[in-house]
C-alpha cells in the first residue's frame, strides 16, 4: 500500500484516472514518487505561485445543466420571436436528421483515423463535396473553409497566385462583415503580397453593379472580380454573363460568390461566366447558432491551374487493394500547409468539417424537387412581404423586383429611424431587418429584410400590422 | 509483455453506395412549406418572379431518396467510422470527452436559433458567457482580453500575424519590421499564417538538446524582427528552459511575441503566458478545453493579449457596461478589422466554459498531472517494445504530456512502416496515432499522447494492440504492410492522388473521367 500522495486528484467523471488506484499503479510502473519530479524540465520561476481566484468547480451535471441553462435564457432567440434578419446568417428550417447526424458521436468528437477506419466520414465529405459541385455547376470542390467571407478571401487569393496581378474589384453592395474579411486576407502595402481592392459602383436605380463603372476600372492589371449574386443587398445580379465577360476581356478570374440554397430556381454560377465559385454552406441544415454556424466553401472547373491554389484539403475517390472498392483519400495534400508550412497555399487547419454532415444530409433530404420547391417559395413569400410592406405610408422598397430572400426597406418617408423601428418593433417580439443606414448611408434609413420558408402568411401579416403601427 | 487479453473486432461493413448512386426518380425527403393561396394570388408564379435570362433551366443532378433513406444511409457512414468509438490516443490533438451534457445545452433554441445581428439587449446570455470565459482565460494566461472569432488554432495563428501587422504598421514600422521567426517544431500553421500575412518566415533549426540555440536567436534577431511565434512545450514533450530569455531578446528588438499554446494540457495551473512574457497566445478550446473536434471544427482558436496589443483586436468584442449589462464594441482605428464574420463559434465558447467550470481550478491541475502521468507511464512500457525508440534519445529526463517516439528500428529489420501499422491497429479497433508534423526529424514517428481521459486500462490495451502489431510484423510482415483486414474497407490505393487525370472530388469528375453512367 501506497503512502497518501499530496497530488492524489478527486474522482471526476470526465478523467478516468482521477480514481487512487489508478492514479497510484501509474506512479508505481512510471516509478514518481512526487509529480513535481514530472515537471523537472521546467524552471522553478516559470511557474505560476499565486492565488487563481478561480471560479468554483461544479463537477456535477445537474447543477452545471442548471448553472449554464439559467445564464443562456436570459436569451431571446429567432423562435421565440419573429425574425426578418438575413444578411449572412439566415434563418432556414434545419431538419431534424441534421441535428441527429451531426451530433452522433462517431461524427461529432474524433480527429483524423485512417482511410479505412474513418470511410464513412470521408465518404461523406466527399457527398458533401459532389453536391455542392452539382449545385453550383462546378467539378472540382475542397473541403469546406471557416466562412464565406474567408472562401472568398482564399479564392481572391488563389487568383492572384494563377496570374500574378495585384487589383481587385469588388462590388460596392457587399457584405461589410465579408468586406471586412476580404481586407485583411489582401494584406498590407508595406508587405509582400498585397492586394488592392477597388469597389465598383452599384447602379442607384437596379442596385446591380453599374456596367460603365466596371468597364471605366477593368483593366490588364485586376487579378480578378469579385461578385455575390444574389447580392447581399438582395438583388439579382440579371447581367451577370455580360460582367464576366467583361472581365474575362481584361484577362481577370471572375469569383462568384453564392447563397446554395437559391440554385433550384437560380442557374448554377458556371453557366455565367465563373472560374472560381465560392459561398455559405450554412442554409444547408446548420443553425445559426449566433454566427458560429458559418461555413464556406470554394469550387472550380477540374484544372490543374485552379486545383494546384487551394488552400484546402479535399477527398478524392480513389480504389483499395480489392478490385472494385471505393476509398477516399486526400488530394494536393503537399501543397497545403501541413505538407509545405510556409511554401503550402496559404494556410488549412480545423475549419467547419462536422458541417458537412449537416451539409450532405440537407442536400440529400431536398433533392432537385427539394431545392427548386425551397426556392419558388422563398420567391414568393419574399416578393409578398415586400409589395405589402411597401404599401405603407412613408415606406417603400428600394429594389421591389428581381431579388431573392432578401431586399431593402427604405424609412426615409417615416421620419424615423430604423433604430427606433426597429426598438419598437421589438417590444412586439420582432427582430425588424438589418439596419444598413451606417454602412450605406446613401441608401438612408434602410433595413435589410430576409423572408424565407419559415415565414407564413400569417408571420408576413404580422409584420406588415407592426411596421404600420410603429411608423404611424 | 501484453497485459490484456486482445479482443475480436470488425468494423461495420455496409458497403454503402455513394448517395448519389441511390433513390428512384420523384422520390421525395423532405418538402417546403406550401406558399399560402393569397400569396401566390398576390405574387404570382414564382419563376415569374426571376429576371430574364436568369431561371434554371437544368434540373439539378441530386439523389431523390425517402427521409428515412437518408437517415439510414448517414447512420450506416457514421457507423463506418471508427471516430473515437475505440482508443483514439491522437497526439497534439489532447483527444478528450466532449460531456454530452453540452449538446443539450447548444441545441436548444437560446443557442442555436440566435442570430449573430440580434439586439445585444436579446443576447445577454451568450454575451455573459463569452465575458465569464474571458475572465476565466485571463487567469489561466494572466492576460488582459481574449477573443473568439478564429475558427481554429491556425486562424488563431493568423489573428497574430494580422495583429502584429497592425502594431508595427501604426508605429510606421511595418516596411521595415517584415520578419517574423518561428522553429522547426512550432506548428506550420505559425509559419504558414505569417507567410499568408505577407511576412518572411525564419525558421530556428533545433539543437541536441531539442530546441534551438540562444545564440541561434540572437543571429537571427534584428530591427527587422516582427513577431516571434512558438510552441513550448513542443510535440515531443520537451519544455524550452530558456524562453524568457528568447521573449527578453524578442521584445529588446522590438519584436511581439506569441506563445502558441497547443500544448497547454500537461503545463495547465503551472504556466502562465504573461508570467513568462509573452504578449499574447492561443488556447484551442476544441482540444484542451473539452469543446469535440467534429473531425475538423468547427473549433475555436481562442486569442489572448495584453493590454498594449487590445486596441488591434478584431471586432466585435464583448464589454461590460456599468450596469452589468453586456455590449458588443467595434474595433477602433487600430482595429484589424475582421478575421473570421461575427463572434466565432460560440457553441463551442458556451462547451468550453461549461467543461471548465465542470473541472474547476482543481480539476485542471488534475488533468496536468494526470495528463503527464500517463505519459511516462506509457513510456516505460512502449520502450519494452522491440524496435521502438524515444525521439530525441539525448534529451534526458521526464517529458511532458507527449512524446513522439520512432519505429525506425522495427521498419529496418522488418521492411513495416509506422504507417503500416497504423493500418494494423485499426483492425483491433483502436483509432489511428498521429505521426508527426512535417519536416520529420524522427524516422517512422508516432505521437500518442493519452491526457486524463484515457483509462489505465485503456493505456495498456492500446500498447498491448501496438506490441502485437510489431510481433505480427516480425512473425509476419506480409499481414502489417497489407493491412487493415478487419476494417469498413481495404488499404487505400492511393496511385491515382495526385494524377490530374484521375484524381475526382465530386462524383461528376469521376464520372466523366471513368466513363461511369449514373
Amino acid at each position: 500500500m501506497m503512502e497518501k500522495n499530496k497530488d492524489l486528484p478527486t474522482p471526476h467523471p470526465f478523467m478516468a484516472n482521477s480514481a487512487e488506484a489508478s492514479f497510484n499503479e501509474m506512479l508505481k510502473v512510471a516509478e514518481v514518487t512526487d509529480i513535481d519530479e514530472l515537471f523537472a524540465q521546467i524552471p522553478k520561476d516559470h511557474i505560476f505561485k499565486g492565488d487563481w481566484n478561480f471560479d468554483p468547480q461544479i463537477p456535477s451535471e445537474a447543477a452545471l445543466y442548471k448553472h449554464l441553462t439559467r445564464i443562456l435564457r436570459k436569451n431571446s432567440s429567432a423562435e421565440e420571436n419573429l425574425n426578418f434578419l438575413g444578411a449572412g446568417c439566415w434563418q432556414h428550417y434545419v431538419p431534424a436528421i441534421c441535428d441527429e447526424m451531426v451530433t452522433r458521436t462517431e461524427f461529432l468528437t474524433p480527429v483524423w483515423g485512417t482511410p479505412s477506419s474513418d470511410h464513412g466520414r470521408n465518404q461523406v465529405w466527399f457527398e458533401f463535396q459532389s453536391q455542392i459541385g452539382e449545385l453550383v455547376g462546378m467539378e472540382f470542390v475542397g473541403l469546406p473553409l471557416y466562412s464565406f467571407g474567408t472562401a472568398g478571401g482564399h479564392a481572391i487569393r488563389m487568383a492572384a497566385r494563377i496570374n500574378r496581378r495585384s487589383k481587385v474589384l469588388v462590388q460596392s453592395s457587399i457584405d461589410p462583415e465579408r468586406l471586412a474579411v476580404f481586407k485583411t486576407y489582401c494584406g498590407y502595402p508595406e508587405l509582400d503580397g498585397y492586394l488592392e481592392i477597388v469597389m465598383v459602383e452599384t447602379d442607384a436605380k437596379t442596385g446591380r453593379i453599374n456596367l460603365d463603372d466596371l468597364k471605366a476600372k477593368i483593366s490588364k492589371d485586376v487579378s480578378s472580380l469579385y461578385f455575390d449574386n444574389p447580392n447581399y443587398l438582395g438583388v439579382i445580379e440579371s447581367e451577370a454573363k455580360e460582367i464576366a465577360k467583361i472581365a474575362h476581356d481584361a484577362g481577370a478570374e471572375v469569383i462568384i460568390g453564392v447563397d446554395p440554397i437559391s440554385l433550384g430556381v437560380l442557374p448554377s454560377p458556371s453557366e455565367y461566366g465563373a472560374d472560381i465559385v465560392v459561398g455559405t454552406t450554412q442554409p444547408l441544415g446548420v443553425h445559426m447558432n449566433a454566427g458560429g454556424g458559418v461555413g464556406g466553401f470554394i469550387a472550380t472547373r477540374d484544372d490543374e491551374k485552379y486545383a494546384h491554389e487551394y488552400p484546402t484539403l479535399q477527398v478524392s475517390l480513389t480504389g483499395t487493394s480489392e478490385p472494385g472498392e471505393m476509398a477516399f483519400g486526400l488530394t494536393l495534400f503537399e501543397q497545403s500547409s501541413y505538407g509545405s508550412r510556409e511554401h503550402g497555399k496559404d494556410w488549412t487547419g480545423n475549419s467547419v468539417y462536422l458541417w458537412t454532415v449537416a451539409n450532405a444530409t440537407y442536400m440529400s433530404l431536398l433533392g432537385p424537387n427539394g431545392f427548386a420547391e425551397i426556392g419558388k417559395t422563398i420567391l414568393q413569400r419574399s416578393h409578398y412581404a415586400a409589395k405589402k410592406i411597401a404599401e405603407i405610408p412613408g415606406i417603400s422598397v428600394t429594389w421591389p423586383s428581381g431579388f431573392f430572400k432578401e431586399f431593402v426597406v427604405n424609412f426615409d418617408g417615416t421620419k424615423k429611424k430604423v433604430s427606433e423601428i426597429n426598438k419598437s418593433l421589438l417590444s412586439k417580439k420582432i427582430f425588424g431587418g438589418k439596419d444598413l443606414s451606417g454602412d450605406f448611408p446613401h441608401l438612408g434609413q434602410s433595413a435589410l429584410y430576409c423572408v424565407t420558408e419559415i415565414h407564413t402568411l400569417e408571420d408576413l401579416d404580422s409584420l406588415v400590422s407592426a411596421l404600420k403601427e410603429v411608423t404611424k | 509483455m501484453i497485459k490484456s487479453k486482445i479482443r475480436k473486432y470488425h468494423a461495420p461493413v455496409w458497403d454503402e453506395p455513394l448517395v448519389m448512386q441511390m433513390g428512384q426518380s420523384g422520390r421525395r425527403g423532405s418538402i417546403a412549406p406550401k406558399t399560402e393561396s393569397k400569396i401566390a394570388d398576390t405574387v404570382g408564379n414564382a419563376l415569374d418572379l426571376l429576371p430574364a435570362g436568369m431561371k434554371r433551366a437544368n434540373p439539378l443532378n441530386l439523389p431523390e431518396l425517402s427521409e428515412f433513406e437518408v437517415q439510414r444511409h448517414y447512420l450506416h457512414l457514421s457507423q463506418q467510422t471508427l471516430g473515437m468509438m475505440g482508443i483514439s490516443l491522437f497526439g497534439t490533438c489532447t483527444m478528450k470527452y466532449n460531456p454530452r451534457v453540452n449538446e443539450r445545452i447548444v441545441y436548444q433554441p437560446f443557442v442555436a436559433e440566435m442570430h449573430p445581428h440580434q439586439d445585444p439587449e436579446t443576447m445577454q446570455g451568450i454575451l455573459e458567457v463569452v465575458n465569464r470565459f474571458d475572465h476565466l482565460l485571463r487567469k489561466l494566461s494572466g492576460l488582459d482580453k481574449f477573443v473568439f472569432q478564429a475558427g481554429g488554432g491556425a486562424d488563431a495563428a493568423y489573428t497574430q500575424a494580422c495583429m502584429t501587422r497592425a502594431y508595427h504598421a501604426s508605429r510606421g514600422e511595418l516596411e521595415q519590421r517584415n520578419e517574423i521567426i518561428t522553429t522547426a517544431q512550432a506548428h506550420p500553421c505559425n509559419p504558414a499564417t505569417a507567410a499568408a500575412a505577407g511576412f518572411k518566415i525564419i525558421t530556428l533549426p533545433l539543437e541536441d538538446d531539442g530546441f534551438p540555440s540562444v545564440e541561434a536567436l540572437k543571429a537571427v534577431v534584428s530591427n527587422r524582427t516582427a513577431a516571434l511565434m512558438v510552441n513550448n512545450p513542443d510535440d515531443i514533450g520537451i519544455y524550452n528552459p530558456h524562453i524568457k530569455e528568447w521573449v527578453k531578446i524578442v521584445h529588446d528588438a522590438g519584436g511581439l511575441c506569441f506563445y502558441d499554446h497547443a500544448n497547454f494540457n500537461g503545463v495547465m495551473t503551472r504556466i502562465r503566458a504573461a508570467d513568462i512574457g509573452f504578449d499574447a497566445c492561443m488556447y484551442m478550446l476544441h482540444k484542451t478545453f473539452g469543446g469535440p473536434k467534429g473531425g475538423g471544427g468547427p473549433a475555436v482558436g481562442a486569442y489572448g493579449c495584453n493590454e498594449k496589443l487590445i486596441p488591434f483586436l478584431a471586432g466585435p468584442t464583448v464589454e461590460t457596461s456599468a450596469d452589468g449589462s453586456f455590449y458588443l464594441k467595434e474595433g477602433g482605428e487600430h482595429s484589424v478589422g475582421r478575421i473570421r464574420e461575427f463572434l466565432g463559434n460560440i457553441p463551442t465558447v458556451i462547451r468550453a466554459y461549461s467543461w471548465t467550470r465542470s473541472m474547476g481550478i482543481e480539476g485542471l491541475r488534475d488533468a496536468a498531472n494526470i495528463s503527464v502521468l500517463a505519459n511516462n507511464y506509457m513510456e516505460k512500457r512502449l520502450l519494452e517494445i522491440p524496435g521502438i525508440t524515444k525521439g530525441m534519445p539525448d534529451v534526458k529526463g521526464r517529458r511532458l504530456e507527449m512524446t513522439r517516439y520512432s519505429l525506425g528500428e522495427l521498419t529496418a529489420d522488418t521492411g513495416v512502416s509506422c504507417l503500416d501499422v497504423q493500418n494494423r491497429m485499426t483492425d483491433y479497433g483502436v483509432d489511428a496515432y498521429w505521426l508527426s508534423h512535417e519536416p520529420w526529424f524522427i524516422p517512422e514517428p508516432f505521437t500518442p499522447e493519452a491526457g486524463e481521459l484515457w483509462s489505465v486500462e485503456d493505456i495498456d490495451y492500446w500498447i498491448d494492440v501496438l506490441e502485437t502489431v510489431c510481433n505480427e510484423a516480425r512473425t509476419n510482415p506480409e499481414l502489417v504492410k497489407t493491412s487493415p483486414h478487419n476494417q469498413v474497407v481495404h488499404k487505400q490505393n492511393s496511385t491515382n492522388l495526385s494524377d490530374p487525370a484521375k484524381w475526382a472530388t465530386t462524383w461528376r469528375a469521376y464520372k466523366r473521367k471513368y466513363g461511369v453512367t449514373n
